[in-house]
């Protein structure tokens, strides 16, 4: 394969994957302003914060304000990340990289992008905020859905799984690190509602709470959720899940070759040192540093993907 | 000249169904006008979500658009089919003969056929050229033969487009579409598949592969990139033939061969089917500013290292002050004459026939003799007083920039309007593959269709739109 083409395939699943991530992380500081448990602006930049671009919205827009939050973050050009910035992305990844798609997988991406020129040509209003949400998850489920049933297990997917884990990786850390100080034992005063909108939000934000519920019932705290959220191998927006995941697909991508890849290895090494231990461990080490570390980690993981499969020349 | 009564392909000249015609009529004349509309509408969006769109220059408004398809397919007999074929694969087989001999001995121009400085003086004709013998003899791999009919069997050259012809995907996806909307109609007709193209193009394309390759030929197609405006055909053509599509940036010179980068390292490439013209295929032997090519791939090719798909140096057969030769060219290298007419052509940079122009503008297409899209040319006819004026002034300041013809009464092919079918001026292009041992003609090719009433300008970058074409089977 080219290194152009796995370039383009690893853009395109990363793009998709944080479009998803931006209109999640919007329908969670719409519900949380809607129960108003807590002042609204807090929460939407708190909200930016975890998408990661709180800077670039006050260097753009005037004001923080709900209906300015959710338009940066869903239609503005501006915004790298915004849902509307990430799928034409994809989609700009995914014509470059056309001959590696399957007709399925293209026309998929093609739509979404249609859709969401169409969703997201005007401001959208609040009343249409959940059918425009609704409608652009289906569409990207739609390209993660034909591309499970379409393309070959071969590099060509590999490489747009790893794209796809090391954005969902990379968002999951900065739910966390944007909301450590919750789920700090000392910090917390359980059982609050403050507490519970808290952790309500976190795990709103990742698509947890049914598989959390389901797993800890009404009885989780923070020390449930950070475990959850980091060291679950079943749940599959958690650190440890993405970094298996990545670990198998550089696995496979270096099959054959004569000497294991410096990606491969750091990845191993990512798993090995921060994923492998109790969820006290993460605790007595200080979650925030751990996720501050992570992050680091995963940005040079990203760098040595590219460098190791030529990516650029 | 008097344009005679037009003639259509379906209503001939005097409103009798034609032959080919008849099944389709049967059928069209128990179908509701409100289904078609329908299917109109629906092919419209399978057209969108497959992405079958082009770029158009310089609209930067428009940067993708979708080119307009007519559910009305244009049908054409095997025996009708049958002498166009033997036509464009002698015409096909002299260009070949004609640039390998402008690149070796000159022979038509040692027998006077040609001026020497139609050759020698001509931008399209490339020195870098000269004494290179491409692999298998091959310079022109693809080419799209444009045709345009006057009446039942009067089929005219317009262009015979020897460089990188695009289009192909039209065709194909033109059919693949039909196919979705209309099954029945494939079933009640038996028409010629064109499906195959792909794996003949990869065929024949590898079939040409230096004769060092002992492999299975490595082919790749390189393309200028996403902002191209035939970028979809040529992810589509790489995909069909499952091959890579690569840039220039993509690739290098590595030990004499010409290799693409991959994810375990520079990997050679036996066949380039290039999308990038000559001057910007090798910023080190063309044009130094393109950032499309790749530095020395002329000198691996002159060293037999790779084939380039078409050769370069080709554009010289089908320039359009070359093509008012071609009846000669035709006779020099097969003997033969000539089975498909040229448009009688006036060369404007003979004084006699420059006089003539002038004269008779009102009545001529003038054409750039570089030009191509359908742009910077005049349809005497069509024009106003003020255009004609303009383009006076433009012939009488470089006359040996311009031909003349005359316009044509171009064939008509129903369209599916607003308000049921109307006749539309159409064209037709046929892809012909080349290889060592054999030429090949597609089963009918792109019709491409002037969708405003009376205009005879097909070209999409000018509102064309484009058919399905149908050949029957006997």
């Amino acid at each position: 394969m080219l290194g152009k083409t796995a370039n383009g395939l690893f853009w395109m699943y990363r793009s998709l994957e944080r479009a998803e991530n931006t209109a999640r992380l919007i329908e969670t500081g719409q519900r949380i302003a809607l129960t108003r448990l807590e002042s609204g602006e807090g929460e939407w930049q708190s909200v930016l914060r975890s998408a990661g671009s709180l800077d670039q919205f006050e260097e753009n827009r005037d004001e923080m304000t709900k209906e300015a939050a959710i338009d940066w973050l869903l239609r503005d050009r501006a915004n790298p990340s915004s849902v509307m910035s990430s799928i034409d992305n994809a989609r700009q990844n995914a014509r470059l990289v056309r001959t590696a798609l399957t007709h399925e997988v293209w026309e998929a991406t093609n739509a979404a992008y249609m859709a969401a020129l169409d969703l997201l040509a005007r401001k959208v209003a609040e009343r249409d905020l959940p059918g425009v949400l609704r409608a652009i998850r289906q569409r990207t489920s739609l390209v993660r859905g034909m591309t499970h049933g379409t393309m070959l297990r071969n590099n060509i997917y590999n490489f747009a799984r790893l794209g796809t884990f090391i954005e969902r990786a990379d968002n999951t850390a900065r739910i966390l690190d944007v909301k450590y100080y919750v789920l700090l034992p000392s910090a917390s005063s359980v059982g609050t509602s403050l507490d519970n909108v808290q952790w309500e939000t976190i795990l709103r934000s990742v698509s947890a709470r049914g598989g959390f519920r389901m797993e800890y019932g009404a009885s989780g705290g923070p020390r449930e959720i950070a475990q959850f959220l980091i060291l679950d191998r079943r749940m599959p927006r958690s650190l440890a899940f993405c970094m298996n995941k990545l670990c198998d697909n550089l696995r496979y991508l270096n099959s054959g070759q004569p000497k294991l890849g410096e990606a491969q290895t750091k990845a191993q090494q990512i798993e090995r040192t921060y994923l492998s231990h109790d969820i006290d461990a993460v605790f007595d080490y200080g979650l925030h540093e751990y996720i501050q570390n992570f992050l680091g980690l995963l940005v040079e993981l990203s760098g040595q993907i590219e460098t190791d499969f030529r990516f650029y020349e | 000249m008097v344009a005679a009564p037009g003639f259509d392909e379906m209503w001939g000249s005097d409103e009798r169904l034609r032959e080919p015609y008849q099944t389709f009529n049967d059928w069209l004349d128990g179908e509701d006008p409100k289904r078609l509309r329908a299917k109109q509408r629906e092919a419209e969006e399978v057209f969108r979500l497959t992405g079958i769109t082009f770029n158009v220059y310089g609209r930067a408004e428009a940067e993708e658009r979708l080119i307009p398809f007519d559910i009305i397919p244009r049908i054409i007999s095997d025996r009708e089919w049958s002498r166009v074929t033997k036509g464009i694969e002698q015409r096909v087989r002299a260009i070949n003969a004609f640039l390998h001999d402008i690149y070796h001995r000159q022979e038509i121009i040692k027998a006077g056929r040609i001026p020497r400085e139609m050759i020698s003086d001509n931008a399209a004709f490339e020195p870098r050229m000269i004494g290179v013998s491409p692999p298998g003899g091959v310079y022109t791999h693809i080419v799209g033969t444009d045709l345009v009919r006057t009446g039942p069997d009067e089929f005219f050259v317009l262009e015979d487009n020897a460089r990188t012809p695009s289009g192909v995907s039209y065709m194909l996806e033109n059919r693949e579409t039909m196919l979705q909307m209309f099954p029945e109609l494939f079933s009640k007709n038996r028409v010629k598949g064109v499906q195959s193209y792909p794996t003949d193009l990869r065929r024949s394309l590898a079939a040409c592969a230096p004769a060092a390759t002992t492999d299975t030929p490595v082919v790749a197609v390189l393309t200028p990139g996403i902002y191209n405006s035939a970028y979809y055909e040529h992810a589509f053509l790489a995909d069909q033939m499952g091959v890579e599509l690569v840039e220039g940036h993509d690739l290098r010179v590595v030990d004499g061969r010409v290799a693409m980068r991959t994810t375990c390292g520079y990997k050679p490439i036996d066949v380039l089917y290039r999308r990038v013209d000559d001057d910007f295929l090798d910023p080190l032997n063309f044009n130094p500013e393109s950032q499309l090519g790749v530095p020395g791939i002329l000198d691996v090719y002159r060293a037999g290292g790779i084939t380039i798909a078409n050769a370069p140096g080709t554009g010289i057969a089908d320039d359009k002050a070359i093509y008012s030769y071609m009846p000669e060219i035709v006779e020099f290298y097969t003997g033969e004459r000539p089975l498909l007419q040229n448009v009688p052509t006036w060369r404007c940079s003979e004084p006699d026939q420059l006089a003539y122009v002038l004269d008779n503008l009102h009545e001529l297409v003038v054409k750039e003799v570089h030009g191509s899209g359908g742009y910077g040319m005049l349809i005497g006819p069509a024009a106003s007083k003020k255009e004609l004026a303009a383009f006076r002034r433009k012939l009488t300041a470089r006359p040996g920039n311009y031909i003349a013809q005359p316009t044509l009464s171009l064939s008509t092919v129903p369209i599916f309007a607003q308000r049921g079918l109307a006749p539309r001026h159409v064209d037709l292009r046929p892809f012909v593959l080349v290889s060592p041992d054999q030429i090949k003609v597609t089963a009918g090719g792109l019709t491409r269709v002037a969708l405003k009433k009376g205009s005879l300008v097909v070209n999409s970058s000018q509102g064309g739109g484009t058919k399905d074409t149908w050949v029957l089977e006997d």
